[in-house]
């Protein structure tokens, strides 16, 4: 039990920060905003062929929001020694990884919520159901669980956040391939039968990044 | 092993390899002369999984026993992997060609051989970003870990939205005797030639950090 009061100390930190200085959620919403726009000029879509290319152009831009978000978890940690401090606290180094993915998992979800309901407006798609919400919240999990630990791995390299995108796309491709896919399938109409062997992938992913980065994070953080 | 008998190994076991792939195999009867790359092709590929799995065990070595050896049997393997994991793209791209009419399809084998390419630059890409050879060895120790883990969950994810690519014929015992004898012989082959790139790449990453150790030796 103690662990996750050490846990909810840690996410609860970053959620406060948030709070006060707004950097990343507003940042973020903007940016994500920003793509679904520019998606809008790049393919100018014909009604009859929305439903096949909306879906990745909302996960392309919860991707690359979460590649945004993600980069800004480590780097204030770096800017004023805090990790130090943080891995100075008589806290076990697993509960800084699971802390710090959900504090990025809470700013994720926030973003989402917006973004869900505006690009239903702006592409007149009826993207708010359960079963998107679902694959939404699986799908977003993954993104956290590996970007944490490849997050706190590219602060501490030369060129920051260049190395967050680089090492954090190839490795979610399992992720947008089955989020794409589900989204495509709910809004043609299938129900939760057509989706079980998506959901079994991005499940899969969840269970095996949250454990394997568990893991190794220790060994990201050391010094 | 040492070297010189990975050596004479190898270039026994390739040539054998060749004989048996353009002189003792029949010419399939499908597809006809063009299929002996297939031999090429399937060694290839093997190599690069084994290179990639040596990769993430030498990782874990790293991680545990904090020897500099694993990281740099870990990274020869690693840069061994993405040659051959460039070999894979590039001869299956001679032997689409010919077969579907296009250098390049989205295909689910041809996707994943990619994302695994991708995933293995990563992991140079990362080390060079970083100066200090602990934490350079560290760092590429965790890509490599997770880089290996995802690469079955990469290739059901797109093996469940595309295909176009043969199924592994080898396990259905739909591949003729001659036929498996000599893609065996072939894999034997890349394996040495593994063993040996291996060995030598290792020894050049030794004297490379005894030479780097002299040096600041030298300096103080």
């Amino acid at each position: 039990m103690k662990f996750w009061s050490r846990v909810a100390a840690i996410a609860w930190k970053d959620v406060v920060s948030e709070l006060r200085t707004r950097e990343i959620i507003f940042s973020v919403l903007v940016f994500a905003v920003l793509v679904l726009v520019i998606f809008n000029f790049a393919f100018d879509l014909a009604p009859d062929q929305m439903l096949q290319i909306v879906p990745g152009i909302l996960w392309v831009a919860f991707a690359f929001s979460g590649v945004l978000a993600l980069n800004r978890a480590f780097i204030p940690e770096k800017e004023e020694n805090c990790l130090e401090g943080l891995m100075g606290c008589p806290v076990g180094r697993e509960a800084i990884y699971v802390g710090k993915a959900l504090g990025s998992l809470f700013f994720m979800v926030l973003v989402e919520a917006v973004i869900l309901p505006v690009f239903a407006l702006l592409f007149n798609i009826a993207v708010l159901q359960l079963e998107v919400i679902v694959v939404t919240l699986l799908a977003t999990i993954g993104f956290v669980a590996v970007g944490t630990i490849f997050s706190a791995l590219a602060v501490n390299t030369r060129a920051r956040e260049m190395v967050l995108p680089i090492l954090f796309l190839p490795i979610i491709t399992p992720v947008i391939i089955s989020a794409v896919k589900a989204s495509s399938l709910v809004l043609v109409g299938s129900g939760w039968g057509g989706l079980t062997s998506w959901l079994s992938i991005l499940a899969a992913f969840d269970v095996i990044f949250l454990v394997v980065p568990f893991l190794v994070f220790p060994y990201v953080i050391e010094e | 092993m040492r070297p010189r008998i990975l050596l004479v190994l190898s270039t026994l076991l390739i040539l054998a390899a060749l004989f048996m792939v353009f002189v003792y195999v029949p010419t399939d009867a499908e597809q006809g002369n063009i299929q002996r790359i297939f031999y090429f092709h399937v060694s290839v590929a093997w190599i690069a999984f084994l290179a990639f799995f040596v990769t993430f065990v030498a990782g874990i070595a790293y991680l545990a026993k904090r020897n500099p050896f694993w990281d740099m049997v870990a990274s020869a393997s690693a840069e061994i992997g993405l040659v051959f994991t460039t070999l894979i793209l590039i001869t299956g791209s001679i032997w689409a060609r010919p077969m579907w009419g296009v250098w390049w399809t989205w295909d689910a084998r041809l996707t994943s051989s990619l994302v695994l390419w991708l995933i293995y630059l990563s992991y140079f890409i990362v080390r060079s970003y970083i100066t200090d050879e602990e934490r350079k060895a560290r760092f590429a120790a965790v890509v490599g870990i997770i880089g290996f883990v995802d690469v079955p969950i990469v290739a059901l994810a797109i093996q469940f939205s595309r295909t176009q690519h043969p199924s592994a014929l080898i396990f259905e015992g739909g591949l003729a005797g001659s036929m498996l004898v000599t893609l065996l012989v072939s894999i034997a082959a890349f394996t040495a030639l593994y063993l040996l790139f291996l060995a030598v790449r290792v020894h050049l990453k030794e004297d490379e950090s005894e030479l780097n150790s002299l040096k600041e030796a030298m300096r103080e």
